[in-house]
């Protein structure tokens, strides 16, 4: 096994991802602002969320860019992919 | 087999090393770059289907209980640090500590299922179902007095269920891969610091999983 960092604080991570939770919560139903600001404040701790599972837990963060290339590379396919189907149906 | 047929088979030069990760690791990541893609046509589905609907969409709050579902989220997230901390407890040596931790997340995972079905349960008794809204139930009356969208609600219903649904088959999956590992892998002491891929490779499909509901948690309930 090729594991030799050191752990990063885990804990400090859970702490980060139960107050950004807490953020959208509050954000979606107290705070008065207008939806399309809203959807994307959400969109983007979502996302803040979603990173730090993956360079964290995943370990994206302390592995060789080859393979966080294969890790990388759906995401713009997906995002092209959902892009197209907008496209066709929504603009 | 003669020797110099079993020359003539070998490769003409040693075979290259690709990404220089482990086989079962790299398979892994391989097949949750084809997840990805997966979810992303759930996803783009719903996405297209709701902002092209015809006319508004059920404002979140008033057909899903958001506080359940928000608790399950933050269990979901803890799962997560337990297999992590797993992964950590094994790569320094200590089976016993990772032993524990596999077992708080294969609990954490299970209590997910459990919840879920839950809510499974009480949106279809209160008539919210893949189909739409059930005849005669209390959101019936809902849609009546204009509080949701007749429009809307038959593909709200399917595609929430189709979302939700296949992430929680996910879960289940990544619960009995994880007890299997307990059961079969960890308590007989098959797991070592020498070699735990087993750990790893299902905690990064654990960790995958969570990341999906992550984005899922926000795009269904929330917005």
């Amino acid at each position: 096994m090729e594991t030799t960092h050191k752990h990063p604080p885990y804990l400090m991570i859970w702490l980060y991802l139960a107050v950004l939770t807490a953020a959208e919560l509050a954000l979606a139903f107290e705070l008065p602002i207008s939806r399309n600001l809203k959807l994307l404040l959400l969109l983007f701790l979502a996302v803040w969320k979603a990173l730090l599972v993956a360079m964290f837990f995943m370990h994206l963060k302390f592995e060789r860019w080859n393979l966080r290339i294969l890790a990388i590379i759906p995401v713009p396919l997906a995002l092209i992919f959902i892009a197209a189907g907008m496209s066709e149906h929504i603009w | 087999m003669t020797h110099a047929m079993a020359s003539a088979m070998r490769p003409p030069f040693p075979a290259e090393r690709g990404v220089d990760v482990y086989n079962k690791k790299l398979g892994m990541w391989v097949f949750l770059a084809s997840e990805v893609m997966f979810f992303a046509a759930l996803i783009g589905s719903y996405v297209i289907l709701r902002f092209g609907a015809p006319g508004e969409w059920a404002r979140p709050g008033i057909v899903l209980n958001i506080k359940i579902t928000a608790f399950n989220t933050f269990l979901l997230i803890c799962s997560s640090v337990s297999m992590v901390k797993a992964y950590a407890a094994i790569s320094d040596g200590d089976p016993r500590k990772m032993r524990f931790w596999l077992l708080m997340t294969i609990l954490g995972g299970a209590t997910f299922v459990g919840i879920q079905v839950y809510e499974y349960f009480h949106l279809v008794e209160h008539g919210f179902t893949p189909a739409g809204v059930r005849e005669g139930s209390e959101l019936a009356e809902l849609v009546k007095d204009g509080t949701l969208p007749a429009a809307t609600m038959g593909l709200y219903g399917s595609t929430f269920f189709t979302m939700t649904g296949f992430h929680g088959f996910h879960v289940t999956c990544g619960v009995l891969s994880m007890a299997y590992l307990y059961f079969v892998k960890a308590l007989p002491g098959k797991i070592t610091p020498q070699d735990y891929a087993g750990i790893e490779v299902v905690g990064l499909y654990w960790h995958f999983v969570d990341l999906v509901w992550i984005i899922l948690f926000t795009i269904v309930y929330l917005i």
